[in-house]
């Protein structure tokens, strides 16, 4: 595995609020990493820093071991593609042409967007299978379609690296999951992924990488499996919850609290499918022992 | 929403029906046959010379300079309307509405008043357009808020020092050379179009909506917002500040060929919007067509409605009212 984007003692203040306090960490080629925090962590700001939309006021972004902040910009663009939350657009532009803006970057100045442009468009709409949405207009989708048109747009830019921030915010269930499936499909060809995220699932389930940040300091780098146990999670939203591994090591996540007020106190009882529990609390009494 | 393919066709024959249309109108009766007479004529040198020159007279340097004039003026405030709508992602913006044409008249009356030679007037005025548009979007972004009211409400105070500043020139405005210069063409309208104004006006203006339109692409993703459309590796900075700056200018030239024009620069983008979308290479196209063939048309109506000609500030917003209540029905298609 080779380094695509090293982030090295990055501090960011904001209105001389201290955001980021010295932040470091590496992603690798085609790794998938997760930043998990709470609200105000910092992981908007530190996403933002690596795509060059702000500057740390110390330490530094590397792109392939260059500082991202002296890449030109439609350089960087053609590497690193942001994903922003599903929003609303002002104007009902067509799918097609969303996806099209991608193009920006790779097109001359003052030309007009050439038939190879639209063609990788095309391709972007084919990639996520809408491209019968091409047509469509960006306003009258589902919040999905919004998303995948978003992804889309990025692929168009003809960037390895994604940058996505929450991107299962505002989506249903389902959606969330065929996002998930998505990203992992996208993994697989090579693609990328630095995602932040509200659900510690999302991270368990496609991350290669997870990066916990809490009041702009990194409290843990590392394997999902490894550094998501029960108490980094439990410290880092101040919540308890349990872990579940089911077997192949599939993990999910139950928050304790309302075990307790729909369990009358009785903690977790796992009645079917559950082999391994991880409760939070009282990690150190958490046996590795398997129910069958 | 039309087939966008089919909409601009279209659109370019109905301009040159128009113009052929007003080129018939007015006092003398010039019918189609002449028009088609003299135009062989003059460019391939058929038919006789029996009554060219009159005909000379009549379409090339009284009718043709208005019709040209109006075209000029109704593309530049539509586009530049259209654009402005687009950068500031607001309905409610037009070139009138956010100060341009009220800084662009104060720059003429200073130019004129001071006694400026008349190109110097024209730059006084495009600056003060300039200005005008600068200071509306400066108040607007002093306070926290809902961005497309408080720009409004920028644009309402910039209009209002401007307009003062204008009535200040007036009152010192030399009452018998000045003040009337002043006046009559403040109320608008193509009597004063002279050949020379509209021919020496149309190259900026032209060259100004080219810019618009060859950039037309990137206006679409500045409307993604300020960080999506960086991480697409655009200077939105730059570009943002060339959108306005060419707006400003090609609106504030039209108020030297016929004084403070409303309701075009609001008007047009909403029908052009609704017939195409809002996908601004499409569209400031489909609006510049538009704005010159509505304008060329209500132009019509003032010379021919009455006896004496209507101002065209008066008809353009008689028949701009209407229009925009029924525009505003299905405008909000376009928005979100």
């Amino acid at each position: 595995m080779t380094e695509l984007l090293r982030v090295e003692d990055v501090h960011f203040t904001y209105a001389s609020l201290p955001v980021l306090k010295g932040v470091s960490f590496s992603v690798e080629k085609g790794e998938t990493v997760s930043l998990l925090g709470p609200n105000g962590s910092g992981k908007t700001t530190l996403l933002k820093i690596l795509l060059g939309l702000l500057r740390p006021r110390s330490g530094g972004v590397f792109l392939d071991g260059a500082p991202v902040g002296s890449i030109a910009p439609k350089t960087l663009a053609k590497r690193v593609a942001y994903v922003p939350q599903v929003h609303r657009m002002a104007f009902a532009y067509r799918v097609k042409d969303v996806v099209l803006m991608g193009r920006t970057p790779h097109k001359p100045f003052f030309s007009r967007y050439s038939a190879e442009d639209r063609e990788i468009a095309h391709q972007a709409l084919e990639r996520l299978s809408i491209l019968h949405l091409g047509e469509k207009r960006y306003t009258e989708i589902s919040g999905g379609e919004r998303q995948l048109t978003l992804i889309a747009r990025a692929l168009a830019q003809g960037a390895d690296a994604l940058v996505m921030d929450e991107p299962a915010n505002g989506l249903d269930y389902g959606n969330q999951v065929r996002l998930l499936e998505h990203i992992d499909d996208l993994s697989r060809d090579g693609y990328t992924f630095i995602l932040s995220t509200h659900f510690p699932e999302h991270a368990l389930w496609i991350a290669d990488r997870a990066v916990l940040l809490k009041k702009g300091l990194i409290e843990a780098v590392g394997k999902p499996d490894e550094v998501m146990h029960a108490a980094a999670i439990c410290g880092l939203y101040n919540t308890e919850i349990d872990i579940l591994t089911v077997e192949g090591g599939f993990k999910t996540c139950i928050p304790r609290a309302i075990v307790r007020r729909m369990n009358a106190g009785r903690g977790l009882r796992v009645l079917t499918g559950t082999p391994y529990v991880e409760s939070a609390w009282r990690p150190e009494d958490a046996p590795k022992r398997m129910v069958r | 929403m039309m087939d966008r393919r089919l909409v601009f066709p279209l659109l370019i024959l109905a301009l040159i029906l128009a113009v052929l249309v007003s080129l018939s109108l007015g006092r003398y009766p010039v019918g189609p046959g002449d028009i088609f007479r003299f135009a062989s004529h003059e460019l391939f040198g058929v038919g006789d010379g029996q009554g060219m020159d009159q005909l000379r007279t009549i379409l090339l340097y009284i009718r043709a300079p208005r019709i040209v004039g109006a075209m000029l003026v109704g593309a530049a405030l539509a586009v530049s309307g259209a654009v402005l709508q687009s950068i500031f992602i607001n309905p409610l913006v037009s070139p009138r509405m956010i100060g341009i044409l009220a800084g662009s008249s104060f720059g003429m009356s200073l130019g004129t008043v001071l006694g400026l030679s008349w190109v110097a007037v024209q730059s006084v005025s495009a600056l003060f357009g300039i200005v005008a548009v600068l200071f509306s979007v400066m108040l607007a972004r002093l306070y926290r808020g809902d961005r497309v009211l408080l720009l409004v409400l920028g644009g309402i105070i910039s209009t209002e020092l401007f307009n003062s500043l204008f009535f200040l020139m007036k009152y010192l405005a030399d009452p018998y050379r000045q003040l009337q210069l002043i006046t009559f063409w403040f109320m608008g309208g193509f009597s004063l179009a002279d050949a020379r104004t509209v021919f020496v006006l149309s190259v900026p203006i032209t060259v100004g909506m080219a810019i618009l339109l060859i950039l037309s692409s990137y206006l679409n993703v500045l409307t993604m917002g300020d960080e999506e459309a960086r991480s697409m590796g655009v200077n939105t900075t730059l570009l943002r500040t060339v959108f306005i700056i060419v707006a400003a200018v090609i609106s504030s030239l039209t108020v030297a060929v016929c004084g403070m024009l409303g309701w075009v620069g609001l008007v047009i983008p909403h029908m052009g919007r609704m017939l195409v979308g809002p996908d601004n290479r499409v569209f400031l196209p489909v609006t510049i067509v538009m704005g010159a063939m509505y304008l060329l048309l209500v132009d019509d109506l003032s010379r021919i409605l009455f006896d004496v000609e209507v101002p065209l500030g008066i008809l353009t917003a008689l028949v701009g009212v209407p229009v925009f209540a029924l525009v505003l029905r299905n405008a909000r298609k376009g928005w979100q």
